[in-house]
């Protein structure tokens, strides 16, 4: 691997990517099995430091984290701990001196996880930096889709929703750009970041002409409180112009993956009918989490691929 | 840096004098006898006199900056007036204008008379500038004929923008009575909401909140426009924008009433500088594209923009090492002033050396209406030493200040200051 950190998508190799997906279709193999654990991170410590609340990022990697072997503990910080300016340095001086080899963390504000690497010498995995990146929640995504389709090199991906506020986005955005894959944003145009299309994407506000088009969607959640400060008007109007409904899909007649990162607004964003139908990969994505995350660990931790594994 | 008294005669000798006022730059001797210049030339020394070799140096006035945070009252843990005076010697200033943003903030007559007071104590001369609002809040003009009559010599509200139009409007015309600037910290906050950096394709990948260039021009046009309704005169600080230059530039075709400053930050970074997230670079107005930073350079060039001050703001580092959105904005500037203009204007950008001396020197002290006639017999010596070609790296021991967060550790420099000479005293690198 080119970085020893996880911090983000951009600028991150092809074929590192690649690898990762490759490593967690043999961890997914592992976790069909009776017995799901393997010995691959035996004796190593990993914090799992969550500034924000996060139950399915933090269970998903505290799980692949436990089916490699490894041992973990959880660190959750109360944001308003963090007003203080000193407690982040001293939280990860104090993480470091109990001689800890790798820390995954979520953190509100943008760049955090770079600052930590500053801080200490173990290796850093970013779980969400505000509205910056999530990585692996991309990777994740995009070995469900390799999965699915069994390539991403042309692919077509439609991402909709909140673009602005989200890290889901631009991870997906950075890594589906390195694999070759075409990704057009379709969302309210106020939350549409600003030069997004430096990035080499295509931003269409037709919702109809964007299914047309794509192989996939990934669906984003429209969080309520973008009704303040003149985002969005209502959630009607959002469902009117963006809502993947059944109604909407069923004008379209194609084969279409539907994809969501989660938590689902179910009736908001995405119909629940949708959500649950055969052309919703949702809950593999999930599993294809775990596979993913223990392969990432694996991967940046120096694992020996094949012990135990057979 | 060393900070000494002078001695009863000092010898300047082999030096250039750059001399801003009269435009010439002329190989002679400078002797300095009880902290004024005695004679210039071919001069006559006893054995005592203290001579200091300025041989492939240039002599000129102090420099002025006329826009300064010292901090103090009441954050003497980010700087003092004297951390601040030696921060200022270091890099060639001699004379600063101090911000109002202090706690309690600079708004009546007596903190006017604080400051006034204690700056006498200090290495250099410090010029209070009082606050437009009471308390910066916006609300109640200050007693400004009372300020300026105990030493105050421009208003502003900076850290803060004056929001409210009327008010603006009659701190505007309140200040034509006394010909003094009114200096407005331009940033439309309902704009720039949670804004921590320019508005751009570098914060789309960066996933920080922004805010666009409009947040300030918009704020400068309605500036510029009250300006003309009043008869008022607008200083504009910190100029950041391609934008507001444009407005700057119409408006100062008809009207001589309005000035501009441009940090040297601003004409060094670039938003793309931000990619490592070094809150050392997060400062309001932001740092803005490389398309902008080229329009502030022409600027300067067309004197669109009058002068340079730094707006040296310190901030501890357990500040500055928090997170990017907690960090507070705002960077020191005074000693690496010189080196980093001189780099990208002189070296960079061909303008001539006696025109970066000037925007450092006359053209500020114009704007406050400070003595310009620095280079005559029987004045105080104030003076800068430097050399105009050394090229150095900007590091940690350079930093005089009490707070160290400067994005310009590390970088290359071009041009330093050697000594700078105020108030019967030399202070030497």
């Amino acid at each position: 691997m080119k970085h020893r950190h996880l911090l983000g998508l951009k600028d991150y190799p092809a074929d590192d990517i690649k690898s990762i997906i490759d490593t967690a279709f043999s961890f997914k193999e592992v976790l069909e099995r009776p017995i799901k654990k393997v010995p691959s991170l035996n004796g190593k410590t990993i914090v799992n430091l969550f500034f924000e609340n996060s139950t399915r990022t933090r269970i998903s990697f505290e799980l692949a984290q436990k089916r490699l072997s490894a041992d973990t503990v959880n660190f959750s910080a109360s944001t308003s701990s963090l007003k203080k300016g000193e407690t982040f340095k001293d939280t990860a001086q104090n993480l470091e001196a109990m001689k800890i080899d790798a820390v995954v963390m979520r953190h509100p504000t943008p760049g955090a996880p770079l600052h930590l690497t500053k801080h200490i010498d173990s290796i850093v995995i970013n779980a969400g930096d505000g509205t910056h990146e999530h990585p692996t929640q991309a990777i994740l995504d995009m070995t469900s889709l390799y999965e699915k389709f069994g390539y991403l090199k042309g692919l077509k991906i439609a991402i909709i929703g909140d673009i602005s506020h989200s890290r889901v986005a631009l991870s997906n955005i950075y890594g589906l750009k390195t694999m070759g894959a075409e990704v057009t944003l379709c969302g309210p145009s106020t939350l549409i970041p600003p030069f997004i299309e430096d990035l080499g994407v295509k931003v269409n506000y037709n919702i109809d002409e964007v299914i047309d088009w794509a192989d996939a969607l990934n669906v984003l959640r429209i969080q309520r409180e973008r009704m303040h400060g003149g985002f969005l008007p209502s959630i009607r109007e959002y469902r009117n112009l963006f809502g993947i409904t059944t109604e909407r899909l069923s004008q379209h007649k194609k084969e279409l993956v539907i994809m969501h990162p989660g938590p689902i607004n179910r009736g908001v964003e995405i119909d629940s009918a949708v959500a649950d139908s055969d052309q919703a990969i949702i809950l593999n994505q999930v599993l294809n989490g775990v596979a993913s995350r223990m392969a990432i660990l694996y991967l940046l931790l120096g694992g020996k691929l094949g012990e135990g594994n057979d | 840096m060393n900070l000494t008294k002078l001695k009863k005669q000092v010898h300047l000798s082999g030096g250039q004098i750059l001399d801003p006022l009269a435009k010439t730059i002329t190989k002679k001797d400078i002797l300095i006898e009880n902290g004024k210049i005695k004679a210039f030339g071919n001069v006559k020394t006893s054995k005592s006199v203290q001579k200091i070799d300025c041989k492939g140096l240039i002599i000129t006035h102090g420099f002025c900056d006329l826009h300064v945070h010292f901090r103090e009252p009441g954050r003497e843990d980010k700087e003092t007036l004297e951390s601040g005076s030696m921060a200022a010697l270091a890099g060639g200033f001699t004379r600063v204008c101090v911000m109002p943003n202090t706690n309690p903030p600079i708004d009546s007559p007596e903190v006017i008379r604080y400051i006034v007071d204690r700056s006498e104590e200090c290495p250099i001369y410090i010029h209070p500038i009082g606050a437009i609002t009471k308390g910066q809040k916006g609300n109640e003009l200050t007693e400004m004929g009372a300020m300026l009559a105990e030493g105050a010599v421009a208003f502003s509200d900076d850290g803060l923008p004056v929001t409210d139009s009327a008010m603006m409007r009659n701190a505007l015309a309140y200040g034509t009575m006394f010909d003094i600037p009114i200096i407005n910290h331009a940033e439309d906050l309902c704009l720039k909401q949670d804004g921590v950096m320019h508005e751009g394709i570098v914060s789309t990948n960066l996933g920080l909140p922004s805010s666009p260039d409009l947040t300030e021009s918009n704020m400068v046009h309605r500036d510029l426009s009250l300006t003309l309704l009043t008869g008022g005169r607008l200083h504009v600080p910190h100029v950041s924008s391609s934008k507001s230059l444009d407005h700057i530039r119409l408006s100062k075709k008809s009207n001589d009433k309005v000035t501009a400053e441009v940090t040297p930050h601003h004409l060094f970074f670039t938003d793309n500088d931000l990619q490592g997230f070094d809150t050392n670079l997060k400062v309001a107005p932001p740092i803005r594209t490389i398309s902008d930073q080229k329009a502030l350079v022409e600027a300067v060039k067309d004197g669109t923009l009058d002068c340079i001050a730094t707006d040296h703001a310190p901030h501890t580092i357990e500040e500055k090492e928090s997170t990017f959105d907690l960090a507070p904005f705002g960077m020191i500037g005074l000693e690496s002033c010189f080196g980093a203009v001189n780099k990208v204007l002189v070296k960079e950008n061909n303008l001539n050396l006696l025109n970066l001396v000037q925007l450092l020197t006359t053209k500020p002290r114009d704007i406050m209406g400070f003595n310009n006639n620095l280079l005559d017999i029987g004045v105080h010596a104030e003076l800068t030493v430097l050399d105009p070609k050394e090229e150095w790296i900007f590091s940690r021991e350079d930093i005089q200040s009490k707070s160290k967060n400067s994005p310009f550790v590390g970088q290359n420099m071009y041009g330093r200051i050697k000594f700078t000479i105020n108030k019967g005293h030399i202070s030497k690198l």
